[in-house]
């Protein structure tokens, strides 16, 4: 029995799982950068950029790049058939007032109560930044978060309280690791499902709360690599 | 055809149309342009991810020197890029930004010595609070940064049921925007996502002064697609884009 921890990608594919055909989605830095390329073919994702861009299609290929059409990371990108652009503040209308069904972002930490922690380390060093973290947690109508389990310590980033600078409060509705499925319910977290390998004992181990789950708890359905 | 001269309709007693020539808003250099910014001037400059970068005018302030600003930005430069060289020149006193960014080596620089004083805001609140002080609103309640280190000294409200940060709207005297294209009016459009935050800032600044690719014949323009009308824009100066990595 495997005991390898998913890698990004892995956690990637297992969150695309969680997009429904004709969606509206925002993806954030990091892992959640890697979904775009494992959505299905057969459904439509309709992804929206900060910066003024819905129906934003794949990178640019080399030597067609418009750098008057990058994506949140300054990535030169494409734009779909019935795509539209307009400016940062529709972006965050879209945003803030929960026009978008599905947004993933990464963390840092993430709370029993699904508070989360995701743009200032403490006491690192620099000014840190906000950009549009805020305004996404508060507005998703359901917000994603995929992250590591563990800090680089092998601390859980899943905590009774985050101890980081918060992005929002209440705003979690699923966390994707690379150990695990969890639910962020009224009741508490609610372990959905397993990386291949690993058993409920064991990532109850590597997450501060108390974790709810059913007698069998089901391994996550990825690829075999 | 009167441009390039502003020009406005207006009805005379025999309800004939009179052409009216105004004041002119183009600049034929960017020098010109930024020539009267004051010391301690609170500027706002658009763009976002390397596009829309008002970088001629920012190139300009720099050559002019004019020192003690406030600015308002999505981020902070790029090396030398982008707002860099102002920051490098130590022109900037106070900075009210979203994402200052990794890049923004002379901004960290003098942030970490304590020379700069930064107000860190979530990005759609930025835009917000600047769309708010173009409409006239003072104030407004905002969901974003409830229960965070943003909502510290803010008054905060529960409205059905939920609770809410009074945010203030935010202005500016000067805004250094980018366009696509002008008329001679000042009529704008802009191109992909290099609009992103530049329409917004033309709103909320006393004065705005805008760098185009191109300046076309007022009445050019389709209507149907401007997206900054011209009584937001001051002044309009045509140069090529420029862009930093």
């Amino acid at each position: 029995m495997s005991k390898t921890r998913l890698t990004r990608e892995q956690i990637a594919e297992r969150a695309a799982m969680e997009l429904p055909d004709g969606v509206y989605v925002n993806l954030g830095w990091g892992i959640p950068n890697l979904i775009a390329a494992y959505v299905p073919s057969n459904i439509s994702v309709y992804f929206h950029s900060e910066n003024g861009i819905l129906g934003m299609g794949p990178r640019a290929k080399s030597g067609e790049e418009d750098f008057d059409l990058v994506d949140a990371m300054k990535v030169p990108v494409t734009l779909l058939p019935g795509g539209a652009y307009f400016s940062q503040d529709d972006a965050h209308v879209m945003t803030r007032g929960g026009h978008l069904d599905i947004c993933i972002l990464g963390g840092l930490q993430v709370s029993e109560c699904g508070d989360l922690a995701n743009w200032r380390v403490p006491g690192a060093k620099g000014a840190g930044g906000i950009g549009g973290a805020m305004d996404i947690s508060v507005g998703a109508q359901k917000l994603i978060v995929t992250m590591e389990h563990t800090a680089k310590d092998g601390s859980p980033k899943i905590v009774k309280t985050c101890t980081y600078p918060l992005t929002a409060i209440e705003c979690v509705d699923t966390i994707i690791t690379d150990l695990a499925v969890i639910d962020v319910t009224p009741d508490g977290l609610v372990l959905r499902e397993v990386a291949p390998g690993f058993t409920p004992e064991e990532v109850q181990a590597l997450t501060e709360p108390k974790l709810r789950h059913a007698a069998k708890v089901p391994v996550m359905p990825l690829k075999p690599r | 055809m009167l441009s390039p001269l502003r020009i406005r309709a207006i009805h005379d007693k025999k309800s004939k149309i009179a052409m009216m020539p105004l004041k002119e808003k183009v600049f034929t250099s960017i020098d010109a342009a930024v020539a009267d910014i004051p010391d301690g001037a609170t500027i706002m400059f658009g763009g976002f991810g390397g596009a829309g970068f008002p970088n001629n005018l920012i190139q300009g302030l720099a050559r002019q020197g004019a020192r003690n600003l406030s600015v308002i930005s999505n981020n902070c430069g790029t090396g030398e890029g982008e707002l860099g060289i102002l920051f490098k020149n130590k022109q900037i006193r106070r900075v009210v930004a979203a994402f200052p960014g990794p890049g923004a080596k002379y901004f960290q620089e003098q942030f970490d010595a304590g020379d700069i004083e930064l107000e860190l805001v979530p990005q759609g609140i930025l835009c917000e609070r600047m769309r708010a002080f173009g409409a006239g609103i003072p104030a407004f309640f905002s969901p974003v940064g409830v229960g965070t280190e943003i909502a510290r000294g803010k008054e905060e409200r529960e409205i059905r049921g939920k609770r809410y940060i009074l945010e203030q709207a935010l202005g500016a005297d000067y805004a250094f925007i980018r366009a696509h294209r002008a008329d001679h009016m000042g009529n704008l459009i802009y191109r992909k996502a290099a609009r992103n935050f530049n329409p917004i800032m033309a709103t909320a600044a006393k004065f705005t002064i805008v760098e185009v690719g191109e300046i076309v014949p007022t009445g050019e323009l389709d209507p149907e697609t401007i997206v900054t009308p011209s009584i937001f824009v001051d002044r309009i100066v045509q140069a090529a884009g420029k862009r930093y990595v």
